[in-house]
């Protein structure tokens, strides 16, 4: 273990330019990486607080008893898709008018009857907020047969969902595109080093070493290059993203950063694709000599 | 101690190197292998410690069958040979004793002996006052007793040496020559090809000489033969 240790640090010392390259490069690109991820984290943030604003209004019949309504806002409560229910009543819906519709004050002042319905408003738990589920709880709740009808801004559920799947699939594609590179740069900067020692790892093999003891200090050296690399791309992600939170003038200042376990993710992703690029580099060398 | 028979070697560009060559190396024997370079030296010594294997025939060495040897028992293999080659192969960034302990690490051995185990070999070596020195401080047959050394470190039954004296003066090449048969008269068995006759004629030990592939003249079969004869 101890010579393990000194042959992987015996390199950094020998070639610290090329160390210090491969660590920058790992640390670019697992910057990009996290730089995408912090988008990707706000992206998610900022739907979630739109997907919040997803609502189902079932307006009530006039005259509907108000112990069937208490006893239905229970059934729908019940479901599994909800997450809340709340009846609004007619003097509810209108002094809620009259707050927010500023422009329509006096004519809702002068009415001599109260022409809004009474109506109950249902809210979807976190990951039901779909079309399809909007959809099949509406449906639902048209069943009652109180409901005089049922309103939800389905286009715009629709598209909710459809910017949900592309940020999704865009954030996937361009995640592992970023990875391949890294992995390729990290087996690039390992196969520099092995080149630089092959004579080294020739005389290893002539003196009995085995390939395992050849691998041990160039895995070892590739997983410290790879949680150097990721230290380094958190700290460049911090600054980024401070930066660009405190430049932006306050326009985006509820921006989130990286919660520990994804920093610790982070690392540990850089770490693997350390190990994967000299794992890679090592094992095709050791085949070649 | 080794068992060529009947060994062919071809590359894949179809060269043949070696033709039906078969000879025996018994307990505590020195061998000279000779002939001009391409005549299948280097060949012979790289199938010794399995750098190659056998197109056809039998190679055994020390016990090792080198025609079925599986990858992971080459090393086993090496570390019971000592491998010296002309252009020393030692490690520049590291001294002379760092150079052979790490032929010692690398088998795993105990850290504790490992700085006994270096000096005892350097002083065999005559070269135990130059222990910290590293190979660009040291003549070149300084480096090649530092390259013998660390293949003496961990005891060989058989030491192979492809040209040990071929970068040398004449000084240093006695020198080095005399210390391979010292270790000899310890009782190693040692293979050194060489293409310098002059070091052949002065000693009695057996050689065999190889031409384009085949072995032309063995000392040990011929001379028996001609006494056989005679």
């Amino acid at each position: 273990m101890r010579l393990l240790t000194r042959e992987a640090l015996l390199s950094f010392r020998r070639a610290p330019l090329l160390s210090a390259l491969s660590i920058t490069t790992i640390a670019f690109s697992l910057f990009t990486l996290g730089l995408f991820g912090l988008v990707a984290i706000n992206l998610r943030k900022a739907l979630l607080g739109l997907e919040e604003r997803v609502e189902i209004v079932a307006f009530v019949l006039r005259g509907t008893p108000a112990e069937t309504i208490t006893l239905a806002t229970q059934d729908i409560a019940a479901f599994p898709e909800v997450q809340d229910v709340a009846f609004v009543t007619e003097q509810q819906a209108l002094a809620r008018a009259r707050k927010e519709l500023v422009e329509f004050r006096d004519a809702y002042r002068d009415l001599q009857a109260n022409p809004l319905p009474a109506s109950i408003e249902v809210q979807l738990k976190e990951g039901y907020r779909d079309a399809r589920t909007v959809e099949l709880v509406a449906e639902r709740l048209r069943g009652f047969g109180f409901v005089d009808d049922v309103r939800f801004g389905r286009e715009w559920v629709q598209r909710l969902d459809q910017l949900r799947n592309v940020t999704g699939l865009v954030g996937l594609v361009i995640g592992l595109a970023f990875a391949a590179v890294a992995i390729v740069i990290i087996g690039v900067t390992i196969r520099l080093t092995l080149l630089q020692r092959a004579r080294e790892i020739s005389i290893m093999r002539l003196v009995g070493a085995t390939n395992w003891f050849i691998r041990g200090p160039f895995l070892l050296e590739g997983a410290l290059k790879g949680l150097l690399g990721g230290l380094l791309s958190l700290v460049l992600c911090y600054a980024g993203y401070v930066l660009f939170r405190d430049r932006t003038g306050g326009s985006f200042s509820d921006l989130i950063f990286f919660r520990p376990e994804h920093m610790v993710l982070l690392i540990i992703f850089g770490v693997a694709l350390g190990l994967a690029g000299s794992l890679v580099s090592v094992g095709r060398h050791l085949r070649h000599v | 101690m080794i068992r060529f028979s009947h060994v062919y070697k071809s590359y894949p560009n179809g060269a043949l190197a070696l033709k039906d060559v078969s000879f025996r190396v018994g307990k505590g024997e020195f061998v000279f292998l000779t002939g001009h370079s391409g005549a299948g030296k280097s060949t012979i010594m790289k199938l010794l410690f399995a750098e190659l294997r056998p197109s056809g025939g039998e190679v055994r060495v020390s016990g090792y069958d080198v025609t079925e040897l599986k990858v992971e028992e080459i090393p086993r293999l090496r570390r019971r040979l000592g491998i010296v080659f002309q252009d020393f192969r030692l490690l520049e960034d590291r001294t002379a004793a760092e150079n052979i302990a790490f032929a010692l690490e690398v088998t795993g051995a105990r850290h504790d002996t490992i700085a006994a185990r270096v000096m005892r070999v350097l002083t065999q070596v005559g070269l135990s006052a130059k222990s910290q020195a590293y190979p660009r401080e040291l003549s070149g047959g300084e480096q090649q007793r530092v390259a013998i050394a660390r293949a003496l470190v961990n005891d060989p039954a058989i030491l192979v040496a492809d040209e040990p004296t071929g970068n040398l003066d004449e000084r240093a090449t006695r020198g080095v020559f005399q210390l391979l048969r010292d270790i000899n008269a310890g009782g190693t068995v040692i293979v050194m090809a060489t293409h310098d006759l002059d070091l052949v004629r002065q000693t009695p030990y057996r050689t065999i000489e190889l031409r384009e592939g085949a072995v032309v003249f063995d000392s040990a079969v011929d001379e028996a033969d001609a006494v056989g004869t005679s």
